[in-house]
């Protein structure tokens, strides 16, 4: 697999501000890439330098090996974005919106006609045409946005912290959308969120702050890198628990142990039988992993 | 092409489907017409009449109806195209303030085209009003008293086009650099209140005071009233002459009622009038290029 998004060195200064310090990631074709970081680390810098919409200061920015300064439409045709609130015309309705869209980028009359129903069977909207996208649910209009990101068959889709607000029905249904493009047309999805569950079923994850990488890897990298697991012992005493000499906390009806890896966390109950008649192995979270980088919070898109 | 076409036909159909901008639009030729309707129609149908028979002329009720109405319909029409010309061209603004122009400039969209797009949008939503506003406006005067030839008719389109060409120029260049609510809110009220009373669509300029008479004659929607008023009143003056009415007499009124202007005690001939509006559209539309121009370098060069 290529790289769809090479950026090495960038640097972004808005007057004594410096947005974005010497960050270098590369987002492999086909892709589903977290970029994570509380509010004001440099995300949406970094996606408004992708887009095009922003010039860098310093370093390299490739998408699709075309330099955004250089070739901006050419990028924007690759790219598809839902913002993190809805910017489609609330007044027009969902086919006047993205029949207005779509136009931008040279698709009307046969070829759009096409492409609507090609999304509306996909996102399921079909019913929803006429309507002013001001009267939809907050779940309806969250499709008309990826409707209207996807009108080009864009490359790369980038959802900047798409599900921030949304209930937890309509988050699992545009996740199960995404993941079935990814499936079907092999998109790259770069993704910003607030959600760190989100962020953990990523191939790979950044993690930014003050504009700069923190930390990166694969979830799992992450989690075995920045956190310890836990162990989930049911049906012991205190005192049990107390003598394994692991640091360890009282839930509901268990007691939830702190090792520092899998590892320990096996030769713990290879040495201790008797103790460990029914538990369970949890991995450490990515908000464990997000707090231990940045020393920050960051959960359900509220930073604390 | 297509995508200027797009964005034109989406600005035009936010603008008509937003009652709130739409109506906001209208509020300026709204209050004109309840003054007419409540007491400004009688004080200039008296004040005629009085001044007409103290000058010894007899003159028909048919006359004076008629020459109330056109100015009426000036007045009408010279705040219109200007103040429907601004709230529609605040779509330039929502789109800042909803987002909508990141969307919009996420696609391969030239900044330059997206400006077009307002402009022409703005020119063609407030043609659109005005021009059904005139309509309503000559049914009205023929019900008081038609005594428009069609030159005057042809003559109050083309001051119509004129004038909805300036306003949509310097809106836009106003509108430009605005980016919130309040500021939209702030621009749409003053032009709303305030543009009736500069272009003497309220009250006529001769009624101000020396001074402000000179002050406002440096504004071009003076001119824009006067060239209105010139011709939607023409007939009515014609009719006059037609009975003999004495020429001083005659004078009198047009001075009174804006047909003539002074710029510094020198009277404006209705040739100079158009130069000024055109001229004024050529400048504004100029500066409204050139700032989009640089305002795209800066950005290329940000």
């Amino acid at each position: 697999m290529g790289n769809v998004i090479e950026i090495s060195n960038l640097n972004k200064s808005f007057g004594e501000i410096r947005a974005v310090r010497n960050l270098s990631f590369k987002v492999k074709e086909g892709e589903f890439f977290a970029f994570l970081g509380v509010n004001g680390a440099g995300k949406s810098t970094t996606i408004n330098i992708i887009c095009g919409m922003l010039r860098k200061d310093e370093g390299k920015v490739l998408i699709n090996g075309m330099d955004p300064d250089a070739e901006p439409d050419k990028v924007r045709e690759s790219i598809g974005v839902v913002f993190q609130n809805s910017v489609l015309d609330k007044d027009l309705t969902v086919l006047d919106n993205l029949k207005s869209r779509g136009a931008l980028y040279g698709i009307y009359g046969k070829k759009f006609r096409k492409r609507l129903k090609e999304l509306s069977t996909l996102l399921d909207f079909e019913d929803l045409l006429k309507r002013p996208v001001g009267k939809l649910s907050g779940g309806q209009r969250r499709r008309i946005d990826i409707a209207r990101a996807l009108i080009h068959r864009p490359e790369i889709l980038i959802l900047d912290e798409p599900t921030t607000g949304l209930d937890p029905q309509t988050r699992k249904l545009l996740w199960q959308v995404i993941d079935e493009l990814r499936r079907t047309e092999g998109m790259t999805v770069f993704l910003t969120t607030h959600y760190m569950e989100e962020a953990a079923d990523a191939d790979y994850v950044v993690i930014i702050d003050s504009g700069s990488i923190s930390a990166e890897g694969t979830p799992l990298d992450l989690k075995n890198r920045y956190t310890g697991d836990y162990i989930t012992l049911y049906g012991s005493e205190e005192e049990t628990v107390k003598s394994i000499g692991f640091p360890y906390s009282k839930i509901r009806d268990a007691y939830r142990i702190s090792v520092p890896d899998t590892k320990s966390a096996t030769e713990l109950i290879i040495r201790n039988p008797e103790i460990f008649t029914d538990y369970e192995i949890i991995k450490g979270k990515m908000d464990d992993v997000f707090l231990m980088v940045t020393g920050k919070n960051l959960s359900g898109g509220e930073q604390k | 092409m297509n995508r200027l076409n797009a964005l034109v036909i989406r600005n035009i159909k936010l603008y008509f489907k937003d009652k709130g901008m739409f109506f906001s639009s209208l509020i300026t030729p709204i209050i004109l017409l309840v003054l007419y309707g409540t007491f400004l129609r009688n004080v200039y149908y008296d004040s005629f009449t009085s001044a007409l028979t103290a000058a010894g002329a007899t003159v028909s009720d048919k006359l004076i109806s008629g020459f109330v109405a056109g100015e009426l319909v000036s007045s009408l029409l010279a705040v219109s195209c200007v103040t429907v010309a601004f709230c529609s061209n605040l779509i330039m603004v929502q789109d800042k303030i909803t987002g909508a122009r990141n969307d919009l400039m996420v696609a391969p969209l030239k900044k330059s085209t997206l400006a077009m797009s307002y402009y022409l949008a703005t020119l063609f939503s407030t043609l659109l009003i005005c021009f059904f506003a005139a309509a309503i406006c000559f049914g009205y005067i023929a019900a008081c008293g038609w005594y428009l030839s069609v030159d005057d008719v042809v003559a109050v389109i083309r001051d119509i086009v004129l004038l909805v060409l300036m306003g949509t120029a310097i809106s836009s260049l106003v509108n430009y650099p605005l980016t919130t609510q309040g500021q939209a809110s702030a621009v749409g009220t003053i032009v709303s209140a305030g543009y009736g009373f500069l272009c003497g669509a309220y009250m006529p300029i001769s009624q101000f005071s020396k001074g402000i008479q000179k002050v406002m004659a440096f504004l071009p929607g003076t001119y824009g009233t006067s060239l209105l008023r010139n011709h939607t009143l023409r007939g009515t003056f014609a009719e006059m002459e037609a009975k003999d009415f004495p020429a001083q007499v005659i004078e009198a009124m047009k001075d009174s009622v804006d047909c003539n202007i002074y710029f510094f005690d020198k009277k404006v001939s209705l040739g100079a009038m158009n130069l000024v509006l055109f001229g004024t559209i050529v400048l504004a539309l100029g500066i409204y290029i050139v700032i989009n121009l640089i305002s795209s370098r800066r950005r290329a060069a940000a």
